[in-house]
């Protein structure tokens, strides 16, 4: 492995700056969602008591709200990941290893 | 050594038989449920499936990579499930549902934060922890720090968090087989240990891992027959349940009010960082992470993981307000003042009789003790790497030790750790098995946490700064829970108000403390060392991000 050339890689320096301002962006949404769920709950007692629809409050539908967020926030990422960082990642690899033939014999996304 | 575990078998069998029928006699049938014959013979069956799975994991447990990760071997779903398996213990099943029957909405900011973890590991942590790391994190923090003091800390934080976990499983093991199985309580501690170290030494991580797959099936098919049973009765209209449950439940509307597990706000929040970040520093989650082939495996591990671990808490909740519709009104599972038979744990267990009859009670039970011994498992094999991977090989050894010497020293652990637990598990018979969880998360999330999210994503953490960052995340999470109301007034006996730290979590504190002493101690660092390191990050950086020349891609 060339760590001075992998670092110049063009699509080195995309994968890291795409995952990096993805998996933060993602972070943010989730800690903003869990924290202000918190926060409702601590401050905001009688909004989380509220009748929605029957005997369905507000509080209810927030908290099956923040679970199937967290669900489909990681099902966001990896569908991200699948396509976009692994294509580049692979990109990165083969040309670490044609630049080096020996690192193929040893390491390697596989 | 397979033929010690044949004989082991049928004598631990022999055990609970003998047990059970002590158990029976009259004098135990005030406190403790008559014998259940059934749920002893479901139990013996997870036992004999599972002792089947341990005899064939041994035959292929022969590396240490076997025996601590299942040889890198286990797909992203089937690491999923058992990531699952691993983190909803019977604490979760029946604790969370029975803080549903008795506080109502609480049990909902509970099963939250036990869940919102896993998007931040998936976000920030799975790739890189995977593509760093071989057999435990301390592998991961000191990867380009000095090995000595980093392993040294991140074992000590391991063996904390998982002391302090293992007790809150073995106590809970005890109380609940007592009750479940009518076994007398020490019997109860002694049979989780013996098994939970007979699958550890022999089948290793592949016994641990197939162990913990099944118990995750069992339970959520367990858990979701319950649910099914419990709407049709109300023809699956949501609602109609719920204005059951408010109607019958003596707090009435106030059971879909924040109640007084959140009183508090900043209670609630520190709560909240604890469980939140806890999950993030488990040392026996992060170290499924290396039974995967690669990150993109690692990736779907987390997805899968926290699919079936939030459809779990979504059915404690069904169980939770279940059991107000069907147990509290019912005085079959009532004693003369009105408390549920068996204390205050018993709600889903009471549920699965009153929906599905004695074989569903005894099915249940049976998961239950199926539950326990999965998380230990996973707990003590997390523990016996720290001690055998991290201190005996890397500390003490220095790296030059063999395969056979470093599994050997990893088997005996495994021994005198299950001889902990019994031990500590018999002693803290009276303690608060839900305090103690909540501890062991805030443990985690103060000392493991913070070392281990700065090794990976910044690069100026010198091992100056990790070192003293994660001890001071790990005392001060110790000593303010010693001064917290759960401990000083009602362990310590100091009279009440006295507490002088007076939030049921300390994380709120211990968590930020941790990155700020990391952050300070290393930018003040300016030696030789500090800048090496530092000047290290380029190539860890590489090979976190691109996974090249990963573990299981090469040999170390």
């Amino acid at each position: 492995m060339h760590v001075d050339r992998i670092r110049r890689n063009p699509d080195f320096i995309e994968l890291t700056r795409l995952r990096k301002s993805f998996g933060w962006t993602l972070t943010i949404i989730m800690l903003l969602i869990y924290y202000g769920y918190i926060a409702l709950v601590a401050y905001q007692k009688p909004l989380i008591a509220q009748p929605l629809f029957g005997a369905v409050t507000v509080g209810l539908v927030l908290g099956i709200g923040v679970i199937l967020s967290a669900i489909i926030l990681t099902g966001v990422y990896v569908l991200r990941a699948n396509s976009t960082f692994d294509a580049l990642s692979r990109r990165i690899v083969a040309a670490d290893t044609a630049s080096n033939p020996r690192v193929a014999s040893l390491g390697g996304v596989r | 050594m397979i033929r010690i575990m044949t004989c082991a078998v049928p004598a631990l069998l022999a055990l609970l038989a003998s047990a059970a029928a002590h158990a029976a006699g009259p004098l135990e049938a005030g406190t403790r449920q008559a014998t259940n014959w059934t749920a002893i013979g479901m139990f013996a069956g997870f036992v004999a499936l599972t002792m089947g799975i341990t005899y064939w994991a041994a035959g292929r447990t022969k590396t240490t990579s076997d025996f601590y990760t299942a040889g890198g071997g286990i797909s992203g779903f089937q690491n999923g499930v058992a990531i699952a398996g691993d983190y909803m213990s019977a604490a979760s099943f029946l604790g969370i549902s029975a803080l549903f029957y008795t506080f109502g909405y609480d049990g909902l900011i509970y099963a939250i934060g036990f869940l919102v973890g896993w998007p931040i590991i998936m976000f920030l942590m799975a790739e890189p922890l995977r593509n760093l790391g071989r057999f435990t994190f301390a592998d991961v923090v000191s990867y380009r720090l000095q090995q000595t003091p980093i392993r040294a800390m991140a074992a000590t934080g391991t063996l904390v968090t998982v002391a302090f976990y293992l007790i809150a499983q073995m106590v809970g093991a005890g109380q609940l087989i007592e009750l479940l199985f009518g076994l007398p309580y020490a019997y109860a501690v002694v049979a989780v240990g013996v098994l939970m170290i007979i699958y550890v030494t022999f089948g290793g991580m592949i016994a641990t891992t197939w162990v913990q797959i099944i118990k995750a099936a069992l339970l959520l098919s367990g858990a979701t027959l319950i649910s099914i049973l419990v709407l049709s009765k109300f023809n699956f209209n949501v609602s109609d349940f719920l204005a059951k449950a408010i109607e019958v439940h003596p707090k009435h509307d106030a059971i879909m009010l924040p109640g007084p597990q959140v009183a508090n706000p900043i209670s609630a929040i520190s709560l909240g960082i604890a469980l939140m970040f806890g999950t993030a520093g488990l040392p026996h989650i992060l170290m499924r992470f290396f039974t995967v082939a690669d990150a993109k495996e690692a990736r779907k591990s987390v997805f899968w993981a926290t699919t079936f671990i939030g459809y779990f808490y979504l059915l404690t909740f069904i169980i939770g307000f279940g059991a107000i519709v069907l147990v509290s009104t019912n005085p079959e599972y009532l004693d003369a003042k009105g408390a549920l038979l068996g204390g205050g744990n018993m709600p889903a267990i009471h549920l699965a009789h009153a929906v599905g009859g004695d074989v569903m009670k005894g099915f249940i039970s049976a998961v239950a003790f199926a539950t326990i011994l999965a998380v230990v498992s996973g707990l003590t094999l997390s523990g016996a790497s720290a001690v055998s991977h991290d201190l005996y090989a890397s500390v003490f050894r220095r790296g030059q030790v063999s395969d056979g010497s470093e599994v050997r020293v990893s088997k005996i652990t495994t021994v005198v750790l299950g001889i902990v637990a019994i031990a500590l598990g018999i002693a803290f018979e009276k303690i608060n098995v839900a305090f103690m969880v909540g501890l062991a998360f805030a443990i985690a999330a103060s000392a493991n946490f913070p070392v281990l999210l700065l090794s990976m994503l910044w690069r100026g953490l010198t091992t100056r700064g990790a070192f003293l960052g994660g001890f001071t995340g790990l005392i001060s999470a110790v000593v303010l829970t010693i001064g917290s109301p759960a401990i000083w007034v009602s362990v310590l006996g100091n009279p009440a108000g006295s507490a002088w730290f007076p939030y049921t979590s300390p994380a709120i504190f211990t968590v930020p403390a941790a990155f700020i002493v990391c952050w300070l101690v290393s930018t003040l660092d300016r030696s030789a060392s500090a800048n090496r390191e530092r000047a290290a990050y380029e190539a860890q950086f590489v090979r976190s991000e691109t996974g090249i020349g990963a573990e299981g891609a090469s040999a170390h």
